[in-house]
């Protein structure tokens, strides 16, 4: 026992507890590496859960089978629910995907090979997506094709949204780029929207026709355009 | 764990859903007779049949042939004997013989349903198999041979 503390005794605790911090934050660095560092898919990567069987969505209902709905705004809810099985079907998603790289396959998963949407949505410069899509479907290697081949801007990404969320997105020229009436026109008329009925290459179509989906576009926006939740 | 046959024989294949057939005939099951090509379904070297339909390996996931028949170049005759392999052999089709075997296996597709083509016919279906050496009339020759021969 001691009744003095030797003078270098104060330094060594001082040294103890420098020590102490030191080793504190060496291992909140590693821990923060460790974690940043860890693999994870990035969103890119991650195949989108569809949210209907397909089987299901051969047909769809006439404009006229929703006369019976009196009430006019559940009337337009029930149109754009109707119209959300094409809307939602893998043949429209692929192209709406919510980061720059495209999705493929009934399975949504990502585009093989790793492409980018591009200042213009068609591709980067140096990997446009005319470069392998040509302007109709190649069926002799199942390469779909269209001349107006691209990926809807960014702001009308679809994946990983609710039906309710993807119909306000549609009504909002800031986001969509267009008024009602082109709206009306981009769905029931433009060819790359016509391309989800002939996929070409074994892929299923989207359910019904061009013609069928666009008398339930226009029947959804007479109706007043509303949205479900 | 995906489960499939090829060449006649079932298999068991453990890894991710998403991976290229072509990965699957080639590292998995060591059937290398299937070819890398462009890996874009662009130049036709990775076809395959998949219940008997010509396919490019390269973009068909190993989830998409679950419990289905794939068939290689190793898997269309046991013994060579095929009437395109043996046309092949007689037109002394191949130069550096890396695309062959893809269009092999398109040419054999074209012939299961169409056994006796047209020129036409045959340079329609085998539009999208490419041959950087240019054996196009060899081919061609061979595929005519064959339909003649049987």
């Amino acid at each position: 026992m001691r009744w003095r503390r030797s003078p270098s005794e104060p330094r060594r605790g001082r040294l103890r507890i420098g020590r102490w911090l030191f080793a504190t934050f060496a291992a909140m660095i590693a821990a923060t590496l460790v974690y940043a560092l860890y693999p994870r898919p990035m969103p890119q990567t991650q195949a989108i859960q569809i949210r209907q069987p397909l089987p299901d969505i051969a047909r769809l209902r006439t404009v006229a089978e929703f006369a019976a709905i009196a009430d006019l705004d559940q009337r337009s809810i029930a149109l754009f629910e109707e119209a959300g099985r094409v809307i939602q079907h893998p043949r429209c998603m692929n192209c709406h995907p919510r980061t720059d790289r495209p999705t493929q396959t009934d399975a949504m998963r990502p585009h093989r090979p790793w492409v980018s949407r591009g200042p213009d949505g068609a591709g980067e410069s140096a990997l446009r997506c005319s470069t392998c899509h040509g302007a109709t479907n190649f069926e002799s290697s199942g390469v779909p094709g269209n001349p107006m081949w691209m990926l809807a801007p960014i702001e009308m990404a679809w994946q990983g949204k609710t039906l309710g969320e993807i119909c306000r997105q549609l009504l909002d020229p800031a986001r969509s780029h267009m008024s009602r009436k082109e709206l009306l026109q981009h769905m029931s008329e433009d060819a790359l929207v016509g391309w989800a009925w002939h996929p070409g290459g074994g892929r299923k179509p989207a359910p019904g026709t061009q013609a069928e989906f666009g008398a339930i576009i226009k029947a959804w926006l007479d109706t007043g355009g509303k949205c479900p939740a | 764990m995906t489960a499939f046959t090829i060449n006649g024989q079932a298999v068991n294949v453990a890894t991710e859903p998403d991976t290229p057939l072509l990965w699957v005939i080639r590292e998995h099951l060591k059937l290398t007779g299937t070819k890398f090509g462009c890996g874009i379904a662009q130049c036709g070297a990775c076809t395959v049949h998949v219940d008997g339909e010509p396919m490019r390996s390269c973009q068909t996931f190993l989830e998409d042939v679950a419990g289905r028949k794939v068939t290689t170049i190793e898997g269309l005759s046991p013994d060579s004997s095929h009437p395109l392999q043996r046309a092949w052999i007689a037109e002394q089709v191949p130069q550096c013989g890396y695309c062959q075997s893809g269009q092999i296996m398109q040419a054999a597709a074209l012939l299961a349903a169409t056994p006796n083509p047209t020129r036409e016919q045959i340079v329609d279906h085998m539009d999208g198999n490419i041959c950087r050496c240019g054996t196009y009339v060899r081919i061609i020759s061979a595929i005519q041979r064959a339909a003649r021969e049987g």
